[in-house]
């Protein structure tokens, strides 16, 4: 059942420009960021030969390209999952799911799953884009395996927070700002603390991502992602359920 | 009525209460539907009529009170009994980017229809709507009446015993209107049908049972056949019950 709606939902994706446009936008800007990097590499690649230990082109290349895409994912995931929800409300479907005989929980995962599909043929994208290096050198693939499984896990979490606040709100416009709001805070969160034992530094996705971004592969980070992410698609189906109890 | 054993009925609703911040929209309403029955559903706005069938569709859970659909528990196990239901709420809900056969077809998915016999069901489900020809249009693009009976065919695709349908001829043209009692009539033949409306001419010419309800509780529950052999009408009957 939850293929249903996961191959309901894909096809809403793609029927409409906005998913289309997006793809574009993402792949020029990342190809951009990445011919950058590369031209800069080429530029200091002499230097580099005089160094004892000197840095891969993955760290100089792919990595920020990385951190770029976890940037411009955290402002397309909350343009995406805005009508997840809030438009099946508007328009009163959402009461043609409710009545089939289909769990809540359902729903709300195939809706998860579905765009953790369109982004994952995202980060697909940019293997491929890395992997052209691979003509010229070794490509560090550790270090590769560390930043998509960090991208994948930490836009888990901004889908499953679009997907909550989707929840919340009949206007899906509403549930972009908002979802956009939450997820910067949660971004920049350790900015409030210089302090960097200080507990608040555990909250920031930021500083999550960042770990994976460098190439570690830590279970408390890749912990507190999977969390986060259960956490708002937990609070999703409790929200749907909630409102048949009481409303 | 409630002494019949629940098993003799398609639809079984015994004491059904559902309170908004306090106050009562539904009070211990207890309805049940025999096999092949057309039930109409009728009151004033604000009865409680869309309420209860809220409840009865899983919508909305009751404060208190039990249905049983097929002899199966509403609350207990919703997903093996929604399956033998079908309902088309006020407003139809149709996704208006998708063509009437993706539409169907993602529908009847949601029923567990097997796959092999999809195409025939959405087919077959066309015919009886009067929409063969109209698979590859989209449906934000159809009438109002088209929509109504997609509509319509959302809630019948997987055959199911009961039908539940929310004022389906609102807003129709006195054609579509005929043609729409029609089809709810040939639906009546295989399964029972809970139709709530304001029109009563549309209940005295489609109904085996009348229900009316006024706020909050079922002030009525006669055959058509026994308001018949006391000579009254549905309409004094109604004006008297409900304006209070």
């Amino acid at each position: 059942m939850i293929r249903v709606i996961v191959g309901k939902e894909l096809r809403a994706l793609f029927v409409s420009p906005l998913a289309w446009f997006l793809l574009a936008l993402m792949q020029v800007a990342l190809t951009w960021v990445f011919l950058g990097r590369l031209d800069a590499y080429l530029h200091v690649q002499p230097q580099l030969q005089q160094i004892a230990n000197p840095p891969g082109f993955t760290e100089i290349i792919v990595t920020p390209v990385f951190a770029m895409a976890a940037l411009i994912l955290l402002m397309i995931v909350p343009l995406l999952t805005m009508r997840l929800l809030a438009e099946e409300r508007k328009n009163r479907t959402l009461i043609l799911l409710m009545s089939a005989p289909i769990s809540i929980s359902e729903i709300v995962i195939g809706k998860f799953l579905s765009h953790m599909l369109f982004i994952a043929g995202v980060i697909i994208f940019i293997v491929i884009l890395s992997t052209t290096l691979s003509m010229g050198g070794t490509l560090d693939s550790g270090l590769l395996i560390s930043n998509v499984s960090g991208l994948f896990l930490v836009t888990c979490c901004f889908v499953a927070l679009g997907l909550y606040i989707s929840s919340l709100t009949t206007q899906p416009a509403i549930a972009a700002l908002g979802t956009l709001g939450i997820l910067l805070c949660f971004w920049v969160l350790d900015m409030l603390e210089s302090d960097q034992g200080s507990w608040i530094h555990y909250f920031s996705l930021l500083k999550h991502f960042k770990q994976f971004n460098s190439g570690l592969l830590d279970s408390f980070s890749i912990a507190y992602l999977v969390l986060f992410t259960l956490f708002f698609i937990v609070l999703t189906i409790r929200h749907l359920d909630g409102d048949r109890l009481h409303r | 009525m409630t002494d019949h054993s629940a098993s003799s009925f398609t639809l079984s609703a015994q004491h059904l209460s559902r309170a908004y911040s306090g106050t009562f929209a539904v009070h211990d309403v207890t309805l049940q539907l025999k096999q092949g029955e057309v039930l109409g559903l009728l009151g004033p706005n604000s009865a409680g009529k869309s309420t209860t069938m809220h409840m009865l569709t899983g919508n909305l859970a009751p404060n208190s009170g039990k249905i049983e659909i097929c002899g199966i528990d509403l609350l207990d196990n919703p997903e093996s009994a929604k399956a033998h239901l079908g309902y088309l709420p006020e407003i139809p809900p149709l996704y208006m980017d998708m063509t009437v056969d993706e539409f169907l077809v993602f529908v009847a998915q949601l029923h567990r229809i097997d796959k092999k016999i999809i195409v025939q069901a959405v087919e077959r489900c066309k015919k009886k709507c009067g929409l063969t020809e109209r698979g590859n249009q989209l449906i934000g693009t159809l009438s109002k009446g088209l929509q109504q009976r997609v509509g319509i065919a959302q809630a019948v695709i997987h055959e199911p015993d009961v039908i539940i349908l929310d004022e389906p001829t609102v807003g129709l043209d006195p054609n579509q209107i005929r043609e729409m009692r029609q089809l709810i009539r040939t639906l009546g033949l295989s399964s029972s049908i809970i139709l709530s409306t304001h029109i009563l001419s549309e209940v005295e010419s489609l109904c085996d049972r009348v229900l009316i309800m006024n706020k909050g509780h079922i002030v009525f529950d006669q055959t058509l056949a026994q308001l018949q052999k006391k000579g009254t009408n549905l309409e004094t009957v109604f004006t008297e019950l409900t304006q209070i």
